[in-house]
């Protein structure tokens, strides 16, 4: 089956997309190994280090890298990281992470929008992550935006869909990549944001704080790869109450 | 008073001198009035003050029981009731629980991540008769102040160590210890190092601007004491005599751009309890006004110091300074935890698997000693002499591996500057 995920241009078998939340070289491992990753996000800011510890070492080849933003409060802190993160050699994908909120690290989507802005302009592939809101997802979308990127539930909680009304939303009338990042907790959610439609699943704390690391990455590349073919195939229909009649009601009609 | 156990006096002070000290030691009215705000010192409006004062005011810790402690640990998110009660003797018996529950809340806000850092003491000169502290201007120590290149040469034999987070420290004396050296020191931090905090005298907003454009970003100001009263009795002389000044520090550091801000009470000093209540409050508030800030709480416990090595922690045993650290992270699960050399590295190997997210390696809170301490050779310079003894004399690499061993991952630099 050719089903693609396209991005930027470039084309991807796996719609699972490691987070940077929870680092390790054993998440890693796991995640291109056992779920199939294909694109690794980083954070610019644990990158930016001397010796020990470069993440970027542990990046397997073959990997698109998805350098993240966090740590900016503002667009054009954002701005300067993706900068540094070009020139780091990490390539043109961004993932625009603004938070002016330490505490539950909600996106602003409005900076966000802003940052988009100028670096779609500068030839970025921007990813932004934001808050599910239609007329932020559409200033994204206006702004040069690769994919729109709207949270389940706070980022690390594994709490699942708590927006999905709004992230269907945008999946119904966005017309990007529509990956769903942050809070997806099990691979039954992330099936679940398949089966709705989602481009892709972005996940770590999920992965990182489970009993058996390369056994979960291994169940949320099925959950996801099942969520994707049910909604390529069409949900069947789901009855509210009652069943329904085998012949159709309106089989007495003779012209 | 019952501060007497810090009391030292020396064969050095002159006549004149050890009149005086023995002055403020005995006659209060001697001393300046510690809530009035020296000339030069900026006023900010802000309540923070207020609201953690007359909580801290209002606290009974023998009030709460069994019962409140069992219902904070209940709750998803705790309050500032469910803080006093995990604050409370009533929750001692329930440290075990405590900890199981701070344990999965830094793993969900911090993996398994720990930081480490080292701080660069630059300077020990001192105006201030802080009676418990071993840089007291009445004690006896070498004195000692690094000069520009003295910093370069200490902070190359820190940074080939590996570390890249520095804490930068001078004893309180703006005479000797200038904004401008201060800020010279920085700025050849920024050369060596990916994160420079501060560990200074509290300085007016613009100064701390100043500092963050010479690439400064965090700023940790210990209150010492939330209880103004004692802290009257244990500050006897100097500009840090001043309390309110010193608690809004960290508030004009953020409203100077600074990223961060580090807090604490050195525990010991006053009611512990209290302490800490006010110690977490000053976080909570602040966080509430400011909540773009990333935050820090520290947990030092008194120390011996050069001259008095009577000088301990009182009633904070391990098990309490356990107790509180928990007690934060339940409460503030985002902020950061940081656990000084102070404590043995027993302490700290196992409070690291449940709350605390720093730790200092290759630590001396002497002036000038970090190439002796770092290669074995002997200095060829002078040294200053330290400001409390410390416990955990962990090299970075010897912290690095142990924290590995506990199935931890030590990260030396997760931050940017912009």
């Amino acid at each position: 089956m050719d089903d693609k995920l396209i991005i930027g241009g470039r084309e991807f078998n796996s719609r699972f997309i490691l987070g940077s939340g929870k680092y390790s070289l054993s998440l890693i491992e796991a995640a291109v190994r056992d779920a199939g990753a294909e694109i690794i996000t980083l954070a610019v800011r644990r990158a930016n280090t001397k010796e020990k510890e470069n993440i970027l070492d542990f990046i397997p080849k073959g990997v698109t890298l998805l350098p993240n933003t966090s740590g900016a409060r503002n667009a054009e802190e954002a701005v300067r990281i993706a900068r540094l993160a070009r020139e780091l050699g990490c390539g043109s994908f961004v993932k625009v992470e603004i938070m002016r909120d330490a505490k539950y690290l909600l996106p602003d989507n409005a900076e966000t929008v802003r940052a988009t802005e100028i670096l779609a302009k500068e030839g970025f592939v921007v990813m932004p992550y934001m808050y599910p809101d239609l007329n932020a997802a559409r200033d994204l979308v206006n702004a040069g935006a690769a994919a729109v990127m709207p949270l389940a539930s706070p980022i690390g909680s594994n709490k699942g869909l708590a927006t999905k009304e709004f992230i269907q939303i945008l999946i119904d009338e966005i017309d990007l990549p529509i990956i769903v990042d942050a809070g997806i907790g099990r691979p039954s959610q992330a099936c679940e944001a398949m089966e709705m439609g989602a481009a892709a699943i972005m996940a770590n704390t999920a992965l990182a704080t489970a009993g058996d690391l390369p056994l979960m990455a291994a169940a949320f590349k099925l959950a996801i790869e099942a969520g994707r073919r049910a909604y390529l195939s069409g949900l069947g229909r789901v009855l509210a109450r009652g069943s329904a009649a085998s012949d159709p009601l309106t089989g007495f009609l003779r012209d | 008073m019952d501060s007497n156990q810090f009391l030292v006096d020396s064969e050095y002070l002159s006549p004149e001198a050890l009149k005086r000290k023995h002055r403020l030691e005995n006659d209060p009215s001697s001393r300046k009035n510690h809530m009035e705000y020296l000339p030069g010192m900026e006023r900010i409006e802000s309540d923070v003050c207020d609201r953690v004062i007359s909580q801290m005011k209002e606290y009974c810790p023998e009030k709460y029981t069994a019962r409140d402690v069992e219902a904070a640990l209940e709750r998803e998110v705790c309050g500032i009731e469910d803080l006093k009660a995990l604050l409370s003797p009533a929750a001692e018996p329930f440290l075990e629980r405590m900890a199981e529950r701070a344990r999965v809340e830094t793993g969900k806000h911090f993996g398994n991540t720990v930081y480490l850092f080292t701080p660069l003491y630059i300077a020990n000169y001192c105006e201030n008769y802080c009676v418990y502290c071993g840089f007291n201007c009445y004690n006896h120590i070498r004195r000692m102040k690094l000069s520009p290149e003295q910093i370069e040469r200490e902070m190359k034999v820190i940074a080939e160590s590996g570390m890249e987070e520095i804490l930068i420290l001078t004893g309180e004396s703006r005479a000797h210890s200038s904004v401008e050296y201060i800020g010279e020191a920085c700025r050849l931090a920024r050369k060596y190092f990916r994160m420079v905090g501060l560990e200074i005298y509290p300085v007016n907003t613009d100064e701390y601007r100043y500092l963050h454009e010479c690439g400064a970003d965090y700023v940790t100001v210990f209150q010492e004491t939330y209880d103004s009263d004692k802290y009257e009795a244990l500050h006897l002389y100097g500009h840090k005599r001043v309390w309110p000044y010193r608690f809004d520090a960290q508030e004009r550091a953020l409203r100077a751009g600074m990223r961060g801000v580090a807090f604490s009470a050195l525990l010991g000093l006053s009611d512990f309890r209290r302490d800490a209540l006010a110690g977490a409050l000053h976080v909570y508030y602040l966080q509430r006004k400011y909540p773009h800030a990333e935050m820090s709480l520290s947990c030092p416990r008194l120390r011996p110091i050069l001259n008095n090595d009577k000088i301990n922690p009182n009633d904070v045993g391990e098990r309490q300074l356990c107790q509180i650290i928990c007690a934060y992270r339940i409460f503030l699960p985002f902020v950061g935890i940081t656990v000084s050399s102070r404590e043995s590295a027993e302490f700290r190997n196992g409070i690291v698997r449940i709350a605390a997210t720093k730790v200092s390696a290759g630590v001396s809170t002497g002036i000038g000693d970090h190439e002796s301490k770092y290669s074995g050779k002997e200095s060829s310079c002078e040294q200053g002499d330290e400001q409390f003894e410390i416990w955990d004399g962990r090299s970075l690499e010897k912290m690095y591996g142990d924290i590995s061993a506990e199935g931890l991952q030590p990260v030396l630099n997760d931050y940017l500057y912009v």
